[in-house]
């Protein structure tokens, strides 16, 4: 507690200091830098959403004050690690808003962390661009937040769409504990009848779970079964694959684009191929063809990231690109960081392409991405391609 | 239906192994000195990532294997020597937050010199499922099984036969005993660390092919050992082994005609129950309390 | 007076108000409030829970698991079935004493690693019923919770909430120290030191037992009914193994056997992640040294240790009796 005391009589000090500095030379404010605060789960369960969404905003951030800064100001990044708890996204968003007086949020890795958030940043009136997967973030609208990703709701629509083009009615469900996975599964379970699937099978498995043989044995003996859906993310579906290639199981199985990566074919192994997913086209960006309108964000996005971090690109980082990029669009055509303009400005965005598709923002529509914006994606040969 | 049964028990086997060598590593260490290490679990995980990076590194398995054992080992003599050590004679309570300051800290270092991603390793010998009486097991399965069997035989010729292992096993009887006889308690204590920390580092190199391996395996898998060691008998590598398989089996087998969301769960429910029925778990030692 | 002064229960009852009333001084934002209410939160649970590790010598690592009920319980009947929040919360208090009362008997014949073991179990298995039963709970996501309001008045912001956690952390204090001084704390201090002991001369160790271990539980029942309502959301991530962990932590650290110590560990523990993000990628191998490093070389926990210092050299010291009173 004493450090604490003593830190910030320290920084008000400083801040005096400054601020006299300031009145001194007039110019001086508007150097000041535009401060963009993210909380993210750069460490725990969630990490590897995390990370790599950390790592774009860092190098993003680099590149755009290499290149002069937004309205001539540079852009501060100030992140905190949430580890994927809801309890400490809340607080660091408090520590954002309050202490660090940031301009406008671009983080909330996991859904839970976003929903913590939502009340602190309506009740203060900043924008708040999350990075989180589910349908509740933006259904009901709510003012000041806006998100990048794909809807859970959008992933379970594409997949029906294609399970109905291949004839398939009767399929199982196997998901796991995390927010992500149960948000999903209910969506997909209210959808379902919409499209004339019946879901005759629904398994679960636990966070550490190092093998679903049992549960992928439940459903290959359930009658009538002709698929299997797979929402999750993280290890499970890698194993949940590799189970289903052991136990000799053929009918097709889909994945969510929790797993659209690289990494989810080399976990997986052979049993990846024919795995089908939908996915930003960030994950084809080599395959698109020239005509393709977001060939070049995704295939520029992809080249500066793998240049820089030696690792593959991931989709997560690239709703993080998107959400930095929207946000800098959104503070150059408010000419400032005026929280109401930069909102309102964010809220008439419209063609903007970004690695997850195109976005048409509008008051009823805080992520502007329709079902266009992803791809059906199939492991084929140990590599992701389009399915036309 | 018995199809459906002897893949759950095959599971089960190879689940309830790992669980098992866990649960002798803590077993062990418990032993030389009434501490439960929750560290154990981040052997668990040292064992497995180094091996991938070893191997990426382009070592081939019979290098990079032993290389990842000696290195988990090593991190066991450390922590016993700046954590363990130098905490002697504090509270039991404080000590359980030692080792898991120390897991803490191991699953920092971990994320810092590795990644945060999810790592495979290539099975010892390939990928095709092997069929027994209608369930399938995969190659790996069986080197999971075999290794942690031919672990516990030599295990137990190390304890009955050689002159270190019955002075690790008199020290878990009577510590001041032992000393009287002139065993240096303080190098068993030394040595059991690093033997724990190969057993951990073991099963984590078993495994990873199968279930894939981060920085953060080593929780729940610890937890688990915990789990086994506790239902066996603290202190009885026999109930060890039997906590892990009969832990692991119980697992597969209510997921697979119970409840799959609830498997952990039910899992510590089985535990809980054999607690109460049996205070010191299915072999441990009834003690009498000193007034 | 000075004597009265240096007896914990009035002089540091006294300081502790003291310390509390003007701290805000020194909290320039509403995230420095929000620290001092997680602080003071994270309090209330410490002296409920160290009165069971460290005075009746018993151990919990199961302890989020009430946290948790304390505050799921309040959100779903406030929440989701619009019950009035002080309801709620004395609804699920009652819910959680009966379910400590129920399982606290036979968990607690356990000794040891094995009653670790238990109510980690216990813990857990509280954790998995959350995260599954997701139409109730909201699942992994959680769910949001109303404002506490009693009658027409509405309990929001950081200073109102500072001030009634502030005063609710006194009582909880004042109720503690309380009850060490009865001959029910002597009883439990009896236990402590040897059961078979305090049984010999006529005290009922399982009915203590279990008796405060259903008053940890309500303690930590209350303060998370109170952060339901605080953080207006709830997510299984409080009920986790981890955060049992913290909470022993903070007991131990602050010093066993001392209610003040509590606080001061929970104080120390719940503030110091927010002073080490300035490591960033090594916070959690700072977090875990730290740990470490403070049962190395203040085993005896922070306020034990600091008390030794300034306690003048005894020459009769009147034994376990002292030592223990802080």
């Amino acid at each position: 507690m004493k450090s604490t005391q003593a830190k910030s009589s320290f920084k008000r000090g400083l801040a005096a200091v400054a601020a006299t500095c300031a009145l001194f030379s007039g110019t001086a404010v508007a150097q000041e830098p535009i401060k963009i605060g993210s909380f993210l789960a750069i460490t725990g369960p969630v990490a590897f959403l995390g990370d790599p969404e950390n790592k774009t905003l860092e190098l993003y951030v680099e590149k755009i004050n290499a290149a002069g800064g937004v309205l001539g100001r540079k852009l501060q990044l100030i992140a905190y690690d949430s580890a994927g708890d809801a309890e400490k996204a809340r607080t660091f968003a408090k520590r954002l808003i309050e202490q660090d007086k940031v301009d406008v949020i671009v983080g909330g890795t996991s859904t839970g962390e976003t929903m913590a958030v939502i009340p602190l940043v309506e009740g203060a009136q900043i924008p708040f661009i999350s990075l989180a997967g589910a349908v509740v973030i933006i259904e009901p609208v709510k003012k000041w937040v806006f998100k990048t990703p794909h809807t859970d709701r959008m992933a379970c629509e594409k997949i029906f769409i294609d399970m109905q083009s291949r004839k398939l009615s009767k399929i199982a469900l196997i998901s796991g504990p995390g927010g992500f996975d149960k948000s999903m599964r209910a969506e997909c379970l209210k959808l379902n009848a919409k499209y004339g699937i019946q879901v005759v099978a629904d398994e679960t498995y636990g966070g550490g779970d190092t093998d679903m043989t049992a549960q992928l044995t439940k459903i290959k003996n359930t009658a009538g079964v002709q698929a299997v859906l797979n929402p999750g993310f993280g290890q499970g579906p890698a194993i949940v694959t590799k189970n289903y290639g052991q136990l000799g199981i053929t009918m097709p199985l889909y994945q969510s684009h929790g797993v659209a990566s690289k990494e989810f074919i080399k976990l997986a192994g052979a049993a990846a191929e024919g795995v089908r997913l939908p996915a930003a086209a960030l994950l084809v960006a080599d395959g698109l063809p020239a005509s393709d309108p977001q060939r070049s964000v995704v295939v520029s996005y992809k080249n500066e990231y793998e240049s820089r971090f030696k690792s593959e690109v991931s989709t997560f980082g690239g709703h993080a690109f998107d959400g930095l990029m929207l946000a800098v669009e959104a503070m150059k055509k408010a000419g400032g960081t005026d929280k109401a303009k930069v909102r309102d400005a964010l809220e008439g965005i419209r063609g903007y392409m970004g690695t997850a598709g195109v976005v048409n923002m509008s008051a009823n529509d805080h992520m502007g991405l329709d079902l266009s914006a992803f791809r059906m994606l199939e492991v084929k040969g140990g590599n992701w391609t389009l399915v036309k | 239906m018995s199809a459906q049964f002897m893949q759950y028990l095959l599971t089960g086997l190879t689940v309830g192994a790992i669980y098992a060598l866990v649960a002798l590593g803590f077993s062990i260490i418990f032993n030389a000195s009434h501490v439960i290490n929750f560290a154990q679990g981040e052997f668990v995980m040292i064992g497995g990532m180094a091996t991938v990076s070893l191997s990426a590194a382009g070592l081939p398995y019979l290098l990079a294997i032993p290389l990842a054992v000696a290195a988990a080992a090593l991190v066991g003599l450390a922590l016993e020597k700046f954590a363990v050590e130098p905490a002697r004679g504090a509270s039991v309570v404080a000590l359980i937050i030692i080792t898991i300051g120390a897991s803490i800290f191991l699953r920092g270092l971990a994320m810092v010199v590795w990644d945060k991603r999810f790592h495979a390793l290539k099975p010892f010998t390939g990928d095709t499922p092997i069929a027994i009486a209608g369930a399938t097991i995969l190659p790996q399965s069986l080197w999971v099984i075999g290794v942690t069997l031919a672990i516990v035989l030599a295990l137990s010729w190390f304890f009955g036969r050689t002159l270190l292992g019955k002075a690790m096993l008199a020290t878990s009887h009577n510590r001041l005993a032992a000393q009287l006889c002139g065993i240096n308690v303080r190098m068993v204590l030394f040595v059991s660390f690093g033997l724990s920390a190969a057993l951990g580092a073991i099963a984590g190199i078993l495994i990873a092919p199968i279930t894939l391996t981060s920085f953060d395996v080593g929780v729940m898998l610890g937890l688990k050992g915990f789990a086994a060691a506790i239902l066996g008998g603290l202190g009885s590598g026999v109930g060890a082994v039997v906590g892990g398989l009969a832990l692991g089996i119980a697992e597969t087998m209510s997921a697979g005609y119970l409840s799959s969301a609830y498997k952990d769960a039910i899992a510590f429910v089985i535990i809980l129950a054999v607690l109460f029925f049996m205070p010191s778990g299915l072999f441990g030692t009834r003690g009498g309390e000193r007034v | 007076m000075l004597q009265r002064l240096a007896s914990p229960r009035t002089g540091g009852l006294l300081a502790l108000a003291a310390a509390i009333t003007l701290l805000p001084l020194a909290l320039s934002n509403k995230y420095f409030y929000d620290i001092a209410i997680l602080v003071g939160l994270n309090a209330i649970v410490c002296v409920g829970l160290n009165l069971l590790i460290g005075y009746a010598g018993q151990i919990s690592l199961g302890h989020a698991g009430f946290f948790g009920l304390g505050a799921y319980g309040s959100a779903i009947l406030a929440s989701r079935y619009g019950w009035p929040p002080l309801a709620a919360m004395f609804t699920t208090t009652l819910a959680v004493a009966a379910l400590a009362f129920v399982v606290g008997r036979p968990i607690l014949r356990l000794k040891g690693h094995y009653l670790a073991m238990a109510t980690l179990g216990l813990g857990v298995i509280i954790f998995m019923v959350i995260t599954t039963e997701d139409k109730f709970t909201g699942g992994p996501d959680g769910i949001s919770v109303v404002p506490f309001s009693i009658g027409g008045f509405v309990l929001q912001g950081e200073r109102s909430w500072y001030w009634v956690v502030g005063a609710l952390l006194l009582v909880a204090v004042w109720l503690a120290l309380n009850l060490i001084e009865s001959p029910t704390g002597r009883a439990l201090r009896a236990l402590h030191s040897s059961e078979v002991g305090a049984e010999v001369v006529g005290i009922n160790a399982a009915d203590h037992k279990v008796m405060v271990f259903v008053i940890s539980a309500v303690f930590a029942s209350l303060a998370g009914s109170l952060a339901a309502h605080y953080s207006g959301f709830v997510t299984p991530g409080k009920v986790t193994f981890l955060h049992s962990i913290e909470l022993v932590t903070m007991v131990v650290f602050g010093g066993m056997a001392s209610t003040f110590g509590a606080v001061v560990g929970a104080a120390v523990l719940t503030t110091l992640p927010q002073l080490l993000t300035v490591f960033k990628d090594y916070e959690m191998m700072v977090f875990g040294a730290v740990m470490i490093g403070t049962m190395i070389f203040l085993p005896r926990g922070v306020v034990p240790s600091l008390a030794r210092l300034f306690q003048p050299p005894q020459r009769n010291a009147p034994g376990k009796d002292k030592g223990a009173a802080a």
